[in-house]
């Protein structure tokens, strides 16, 4: 096991786990958050994944990954991952599973199971301790019902269920759901926020959860051109503007105990995230929303004014 | 080994006999002494197994599902609203053909929530995929847990299994039950051996696979039907190797008086016995009467049914259950089996007994006076619903407390 952490993209494995050619959408933040972390996981791993856009990666006859794969349904990914869990260790414990075919068992969803419909079932195991680690792609919607709003979805975007008009001028009328501090609230081991446009700090991440056993949990912003109405080849650079401007945070919860792994120096104004995304367009034209723009720089500013204060940035 | 046990408690030692390996669980009254029985069984040390409580039903049959998926032997259990909590991933597990075995104890479906058992929380799940058994005694209910897991495991069928008793009069009912020897268990139920559903490192698999386009899913959805109507015929040989071992035979349907029978009374689980009390009175008053028991409802055994039946004159089917909007759902499923014989006995439809109300021997006399009648005016009857006239009054009393004349 590799606990020592890496400096250079250079260091990521070159070896794919994830083959090329699946039906996301061209330009999906997910498929490339996902694919480094699978590079971090190792090929000894079961994929538990819930309904959402990742559930068509494997269609009949057809998979991507070169490691197995449980689709459950839409709000018990957790519970499945605990079944296979306890299987395997039953398995193991009574000689009947040579302990080298042993996995990890990867919980994978999106934002509306995480933050909505899963909630009760990933308490659940995290309640238990249940030795996992669950992926939350989040596009801040339901996107692969065609983008509805989803507990995850910010302040002042637009989606196909919070449109914008003369009773919503801003589109969404109230803030995300904090699932990062729902899941703390649990104190499990290992919690982190990652960037598909930070590969080092996940593959990081991954390295540090490694040695922890009982839930370890990431949660990555995922560009999402159709839904986020931007060109597909922005993705990336959309997730480091995320980064950049301060909105997605990144950082790491050791049983409770937060620390920032990636702070920048100077801030970008949320304003330059924000103004590239058809979403939020409606902030800008046919008339400037400054109320609105103000807030949401203030949610900003307010968050990193007491990460600083309580990390003595 | 002869023990009073309560039908709970005999599913527990079903459980216990057959080596289960794992068993996610969730609390629901009344079927909470099984899963209580079982923890307590592992807390001492006698069963080496897996207990864990899950945060809902639909939590554990999704658990229960992936640990079958993965290859160890598992158990759960539920009722009621549980089991339709649950309902989702009834329809997926089984679609996963994965073997595993669960109790449901009836009890009648919210709204109006109640405690005693009807059959609507069981016959809804009856197009899921799980393989059905219905117990009329607390030995039946261990029998059929050991039976359900050689039926369920078996190559030809690869489907979990509902066994299915009452609340209250059969879950907390005590009977003597005889408790098979393990030598003998082992014999007729050897360790589960997965060679179609794991998860290990050197061999990845991908399970529950979306299936785009008709015709594949058509494929894998009646590929699910075809193992279940194989398993009538693997029942067959199953509960005959089980007669041998253990000297109880368990048809697929369980008939009573019924040779010679002309008027046929059919009833599923514990409320037979009482059906079967109403024959033998009908009997003492000349009535050619018999009971036909469903033993077995998924796969329905049509040819079975008909086979007992087509020869008699009237067959009146007791639902405990109502299908909203249509009736008594077993008296669609035998209509339906009877239809293309050229000979049939008039068939008339009662509902009683929902929400675990009893049926007095008054009014199993109305239904065998109902057959007769039926038979002489080759005229059958509007399907009824079983009220007594001092239940009516009772009721009548209760509307007026509640301010509703």
């Amino acid at each position: 096991m590799n606990t020592m952490p890496i400096q250079s993209i250079k260091e990521l494995t070159l070896e794919e786990a994830l083959s090329p050619g699946t039906p996301t959408c061209a330009g999906c933040g997910g498929l490339l958050a996902l694919r480094h972390c699978l590079k971090a996981l190792g090929k000894k791993t079961v994929i538990v994944n819930a309904a959402g856009c990742f559930t068509l990666l494997a269609i009949y006859p057809y998979t991507p990954f070169q490691n197995s794969w449980l689709y459950t349904a839409m709000a018990c990914a957790p519970a499945g991952a605990q079944g296979i869990r306890d299987a395997l260790d039953i398995l193991i414990k009574k000689g009947r599973l040579d302990p080298k075919e042993d996995l990890k068992v990867v919980v994978l969803t999106g934002d509306g199971v995480a933050y909505d419909i899963g909630m009760a079932s990933t308490s659940g195991a995290l309640h238990r301790n249940l030795d996992f680690y669950y992926i939350c792609s989040d596009n801040e919607a339901y996107g692969n019902t065609g983008f509805q709003w989803s507990g995850a979805t910010p302040f002042g975007s637009k989606t196909a269920t919070t449109p914008v008009g003369r009773m919503h001028p801003s589109g969404t009328d109230i803030s995300k759901k904090n699932l990062f501090e729902i899941w703390r609230s649990h104190k499990p081991p290992y919690l982190a926020t990652i960037s598909p446009s930070h590969p080092v700090d996940l593959a990081n991440k991954f390295i540090k959860a490694e040695q922890y056993k009982g839930p370890k949990l990431f949660i990555h912003l995922s560009p999402c051109p159709p839904g986020w109405v931007t060109d597909p080849s922005h993705s990336t650079q959309l997730a480091k503007l995320a980064v950049d401007t301060g909105i997605w945070a990144l950082k790491e919860a050791v049983y409770g105990e937060v620390k920032h792994t990636v702070v920048p120096k100077k801030f970008k104004p949320v304003e330059e995230y924000l103004k590239g995304q058809g979403r939020f367009a409606h902030l800008f034209k046919p008339v400037r929303q400054e109320d609105v723009l103000k807030k949401i720089q203030g949610m900003v500013d307010q968050y990193w004014n007491e990460v600083r204060d309580k990390e003595s940035l | 080994m002869k023990e009073m046990l309560t039908g709970n408690a005999a599913a527990a030692w079903g459980v216990r006999l057959a080596d289960v390996d794992y068993l996610p669980t969730y609390p629901i009254t009344p079927q909470t002494e099984i899963i209580e029985t079982l923890a307590r069984w592992i807390c001492d040390g006698v069963m080496d197994a897996t207990f864990v409580t899950l945060d809902s039903e639909h939590s554990m049959i999704t658990a229960a599902g992936a640990a079958s998926a993965t290859g160890v032997r598992v158990f759960t259990a539920t009722s009621s609203q549980g089991l339709l909590y649950g309902f989702e991933m009834l329809y997926t597990v089984a679609g996963w053909r994965v073997p595993l075995v669960m109790v449901n104890v009836s009890r009648a479906l919210s709204s109006p929530i109640t405690l005693e058992a009807d059959h609507n929380d069981i016959l809804a799940t009856r197009d899921s995929g799980f393989l059905q058994i219905h117990c009329e005694t607390c030995q039946e209910v261990l029998d059929s847990i050991l039976i359900a897991y050689r039926l369920a495991e078996d190559k030809r069928v690869l489907l979990p299994v509902l066994v299915n008793m009452d609340g209250f009069l059969l879950s907390f009912t005590r009977e003597p039950v005889e408790i098979p020897d393990i030598k003998d268990v082992k014999r007729f139920l050897p360790p589960y051996q997965p060679e179609h559903a794991f998860f290990k490192a050197s061999q990845p698999m991908a399970q529950g696979v979306a299936a785009l386009g008709g015709p594949v899913y058509s494929y894998f959805k009646y590929q699910m039907h075809l193992a279940s109507m194989n398993a009538l015929d693997v029942y067959k040989e199953v509960s005959g190797e089980f007669g041998k071992i253990f000297g109880r035979k368990y048809d697929t349907v369980d008939g009573c008086m019924m040779d010679d029978a002309v008027c046929v009374l059919v009833m599923t689980n514990s409320f037979s016995t009482l059906g079967k009390a109403a024959v033998m009175k009908a009997r003492a008053k000349g009535i050619k009467a018999g009971l036909l028991r469903l033993r077995v409802l998924r796969p329905f055994p049509e040819a079975d049914i008909r086979g007992a039946i087509k020869m008699t004159r009237a067959v009146a089917v007791l639902d405990q259950n109502v299908s909203v909007g249509k009736g008594g759902i077993l008296y669609s499923e035998i209509s339906s089996a009877l239809y293309h014989e050229k000979e049939r006995p008039l068939l008339l439809s009662f509902i009683g007994g929902l929400g675990g109300k009893n049926i007095s021997s008054e009014e199993f006399e109305f239904i065998f006076d109902a057959m007769i009648h039926a038979v002489d005016t080759g005229k059958v009857p509007a399907p009824r619903l079983l009220y007594t006239e001092e239940e009516w009054k009772q009721m009548e009393g209760l509307k007026k407390m509640a301010g509703k004349q």
